[in-house]
């Protein structure tokens, strides 16, 4: 049984439910109790021997159609058990012809129901991997270290915050690609890969709309996560970009990431996810650390300040500036931030040493470390703070 | 999405504005406040914000390596440690301002005439794993 073909048929059964007039939350849940059934009555793969099934047809054949017939009649199950009862006789009444879906179209408007503006972050995210990437909220609930009950709740409320909505209108691209950025930038604790599954979900979306600044996100995954394997040593401490091993980055990621963006760029609407990938594959493009083209990454910065305005995005500036221009240029830069920015003190301790400072570096490592968001990053510039001290002979 | 421990100290915290001995409470104002927090607890598992809550004993002891072959060294419990968690409330939230809004709740739990404790709790963010794209 193939779960990612499963998983990819989610959305389109769920909008066909909606279509013959489920509301959003029945057909969602409907589809959830659809696909727990098919992993447990599907068959590894199509064995010659096995007895004729009864039921909705043969699941192998027509996946979709199995989930359809399925997940439609669990949702009459449902309506009649509530009390809805004059609702259901009426849908009972018009037992809906299959016929074709027109999936892709559909797949959309999920989208941009489950990153609806009225959702906070974390309830779009939530909403979005189950509805649109068919994940259970157990795996859910692991992905993010939380109680299941929890996640169930958070998307419940999901559901009912947008109930209201209405499933044909258009809604924002922008948003959606906020809440897969959110998914991808989760990093990788759980059982379930959270940055895989971003990449899947934001393919899909990229087939099932045209606009520069999906293609823009989509390569901008791809080019990351072409340096996963790379960015933690064995014992799980992090690989700065400047020491990591380029001769074990995924290419052909790499490739289909450049081939995305640039096609991206070609249409000149420039964004903020392309600019983005545009600096990734930069780095990606350099043999060596020291082959980096700099300059241009900062035009690059340059052109995401003037796109989002983000101070994290000028802090990033000023270590690229530091590179490019020397670190007394990185320093002015850092300079006129200001010192409460995540990872500012981490950026001025790279900074001062580079300029020959390694007293002011290695307190100021220390400080970064005291503030550090995560324990990698903690271990790392603790280490950074150690090997200063250790090289000043303290 | 990010999580936070709200820390409540039998001692250490700087001192609650009602700030009388649970002991000197009635029963009546115990039950309300157990069921307060009980409330507040039910409300952020609705909320999906609920990830775990624990009360701990207040007496421990310390515990210590000793060396090969040896078994551990044990002390305490020190009744003049300054410092003593009763127990906390993890909880998984959008902003940092909506972690502060919780613990402002939960601090607000009735105490000794049915009133506000207003008792000073820690918020602390967990350390995460690191984000995917740094530059």
């Amino acid at each position: 049984m193939d779960e990612a073909l499963l998983r990819s048929l989610t959305p389109g059964v769920i909008a066909l439910l909606v279509r013959r007039g489920a509301d959003f939350a029945a057909a969602e849940d409907a589809v959830q109790d659809a696909l727990v059934e098919a992993v447990r009555v599907w068959p590894a793969g199509p064995s010659p021997g096995s007895p004729p099934r009864s039921g909705p047809g043969e699941p192998l054949r027509d996946p979709k159609g199995w989930l359809v017939t399925v997940a439609w009649r669990r949702f009459l199950d449902q309506a009649r058990s509530d009390s809805a009862r004059r609702r259901r006789e009426e849908l009972v009444d018009e037992e809906p012809a299959p016929g074709p879906a027109s999936g892709v179209d559909d797949t959309l408007q999920l989208y941009f129901l489950c990153a609806h503006p009225s959702l906070t972050p974390s309830s779009a995210v939530a909403l979005t991997l189950r509805a649109v990437g068919g994940l259970t909220t157990r795996q859910i609930a692991r992905a993010y270290l939380v109680p299941e009950a929890t996640m169930a709740q958070r998307i419940s409320r999901a559901k009912r915050t947008v109930s209201g909505v209405r499933f044909d209108r258009p809604g924002d691209v922008a948003t959606v690609l906020r809440v897969l950025y959110l998914v991808f930038n989760e990093g990788y604790s759980g059982d379930v890969d959270l940055a895989a599954e971003a990449i899947r979900l934001t393919r899909q979306l990229a087939a099932a709309i045209d606009h520069p600044e999906v293609a823009g996100l989509l390569a901008l995954m791809l080019l990351h996560h072409a340096r996963r394997a790379t960015r933690t040593a064995r014992d799980g401490s992090l690989v700065p970009l400047a020491e990591q091993d380029r001769g074990r980055w995924d290419t052909e990621s790499i490739t289909e990431g450049v081939a995305i963006l640039q096609a991206a760029l070609a249409r000149d609407r420039l964004g903020e996810f392309q600019a983005q990938a545009a600096i990734a594959a930069l780095h990606a493009d350099a043999a060596t650390a020291a082959e980096t083209d700099w300059v241009q990454i900062v035009e690059w910065y340059d052109e995401l300040v003037r796109l989002t305005d983000s101070p994290v995005v000028r802090l990033n500036r000023a270590v690229a500036v530091g590179e490019a221009d020397g670190p007394r240029a990185g320093l002015a830069a850092l300079a006129a931030l200001h010192d409460s920015l995540p990872r500012h003190t981490a950026v001025a301790a790279y900074l001062h040493e580079r300029d020959g400072d390694p007293a002011t570096a290695a307190r100021l490592y220390a400080e970064a470390a005291r503030k550090a968001p995560n324990l990698a990053e903690r271990d790392y510039l603790t280490r950074q703070a150690a090997r200063l001290n250790a090289g000043r002979g303290r | 999405m990010a999580k936070y421990l709200l820390l409540k100290h039998y001692r250490g915290a700087p001192a609650a504005v009602n700030d009388v001995p649970m002991d000197r409470w009635t029963p009546e104002e115990i039950s309300a406040h157990i069921q307060y927090m009980n409330d507040f607890a039910a409300r952020l598992e609705k909320t999906g914000e609920f990830v775990d809550g624990q009360a701990l004993a207040p007496e421990g002891s310390w515990v210590r390596y000793d060396g090969e072959g040896r078994p551990p060294v044990t002390d305490g419990p020190f009744a003049e440690t300054k410092d003593l968690i009763a127990g906390w409330m993890v909880i998984d939230v959008d902003t940092h301002e909506r972690a502060v809004e919780l613990a402002g709740e939960l601090s607000a739990a009735p105490g000794a005439g049915g009133k506000p404790i207003h008792e000073w709790l820690e918020v602390r963010p967990f350390l995460t794993a690191p984000p995917t794209i740094t530059e």
